[in-house]
């Protein structure tokens, strides 16, 4: 059997092992992970996947810990994925998230992984997409996709879930500007967390009147809940409303399919921009092009938009000949 | 698609001893020199920490452990790593562990100790020479 071979087998059967292999190789671009992402693929599409997103201090750890308590009450299994920023001058990450939720380590229905961004723009969110399609495949019945709010990647990797959580704590200093506009259309739920803090009740009135300014006609109106994660308040609410989407969107089949459309052609498209830019690039290198092109924008003759469209007519055009 | 792999370690303090500034100095250290460590917080039994290593995949383990418990501790946690298939795992110690102990914990497949006093770049610098082929 090959190491995919047994890997994949390893996830189908739930194995911790083989799960995390399979979220190394496809956070390492090995070459073997194309394949297994593509032998995973049919299994996935199962489990109900929760995005939880907002500004760092939010409580987002504390509450997820409370959700999954919530779900393993309920004979629930779930997959945690915890996205922390690399840096940008080191290349290093410090992974902390886990530290409010390890007494769920030795949980046997509770995988948790924490994953670092490793500054590609895109593939961040193409590798936490993938780690939540291994525990989808695994079986889990919950998978949550954790991640900071604070750049266009997060709003990237949060398309992953079907139930998208915007958490917000009163007094994190820039109020509502704090939830990236990106984010605020895409929200199922809006949490305001340390709901026990001086203005809390502002922030749900701020961000109620937020999503009025919307005009949009929505089927689902995004809630506006008020948890305390520390002490567990809130959160069989929280819980129940993240269900009760959840079968809002089983029930509503129009929504539901445009939901999934949506997202497997983006999903498509990040793909094909990926594989299609670097193939490109690839290409110029070989041909011992791409510094003649450097070289042309650099002294201004072309910019930079133009010499891609060149070299991609070029290409094309080489391709039917 | 650019293989990008990264050094994944885990910093974990096992047992009752709530002193994690050095295990802190350490993390953040591993994390300027560009690696991931995760870091699991203070009183973690060797059932979590293996645990913890085993679904971060991690290729080192650094134990930080100031209470003298080590003679207990470090033997569950080899023997759990052991069990779970994670001997390829790279595992040194930190903090106060007594030189007539060192040998003892070396034998266990403790690679390497290091007291008070160690700089941050030769940890770094020895986690690097040292990083293990994983299976």
């Amino acid at each position: 059997m090959s190491k995919n071979e047994e890997i994949v087998n390893g996830v189908l059967a739930g194995n911790k092992r083989s799960i995390a292999k399979a979220i190394t190789a496809i956070e390492n671009c090995t070459d073997e992970s194309p394949e297994l992402i593509a032998r995973l693929f049919p299994h996935t599409g199962k489990a109900h996947v929760i995005g939880l997103t907002g500004a760092g201090g939010a409580g987002k750890s504390t509450l997820i810990e409370k959700i999954v308590r919530e779900y393993r009450n309920r004979g629930k299994t779930v997959g945690v994925v915890a996205v922390d920023p690399t840096s940008p001058f080191s290349g290093g990450a410090f992974l902390g998230d886990r530290i409010r939720m390890q007494e769920l380590s030795t949980d046997e229905g509770v995988f948790i992984r924490s994953m670092a961004s490793r500054n590609h723009a895109g593939g961040i969110a193409r590798a936490t997409k993938d780690a939540a399609k291994v525990l989808d495949a695994a079986g889990k019945d919950i998978v949550i996709v954790e991640t900071v709010g604070a750049g266009q990647s997060e709003v990237e990797i949060i398309k992953v879930a079907q139930t998208i959580i915007v958490v917000h704590a009163p007094g994190l200093g820039d109020e509502i500007q704090a939830i990236k506009a990106g984010i605020m259309e895409i929200a199922d739920i809006f949490v305001v967390n340390k709901a026990d803090r001086e203005n809390a009740n502002k922030a749900v009135i701020d961000i109620q009147s937020n999503l009025q300014l919307n005009s949009k006609q929505v089927a689902w109106k995004p809630p506006v809940l008020k948890t305390v994660a520390v002490t567990g308040e809130g959160i069989l609410e929280l819980v129940g409303k993240i269900e009760e989407h959840r079968c809002f969107l089983e029930g509503n089949a129009e929504c539901r399919t445009a939901l999934l459309k949506n997202r497997a052609e983006a999903e498509l498209v990040e793909a094909i921009k990926e594989k299609a830019a670097n193939a490109l690039i690839d290409d110029l290198r070989r041909k011992g092009k791409l510094d003649e092109v450097l070289q042309r924008i650099l002294e201004k003759k072309i910019d930079p938009a133009t010499a891609a469209e060149k070299v991609l007519k070029e290409t094309l055009n080489n391709d039917r000949t | 698609m650019q293989s990008t792999r990264k050094i994944r370690v885990l910093i974990a303090k096992p047992g009752l001893d709530s002193h994690d500034r050095g295990a802190k100095v350490v993390a953040r250290a591993l994390r300027d020199a560009g690696m991931e460590v995760i870091y699991t917080g203070l009183r973690q039994t060797p059932e979590q920490i293996v645990e913890t290593a085993l679904q971060e995949d991690v290729d080192v383990i650094g134990l930080s452990i100031l209470s003298g418990a080590h003679k207990t501790l470090f033997p569950r946690i080899m023997e759990l790593l052991k069990k779970q298939g994670l001997s390829d795992v790279m595992v040194f110690a930190g903090g106060i562990v007594p030189e007539e102990d060192i040998v003892e914990m070396k034998k266990l497949g403790i690679k390497e100790i290091f007291g008070p006093g160690t700089t941050t770049d030769s940890i770094i610098q020895y986690v690097r020479d040292n990083l293990p082929k994983r299976n």
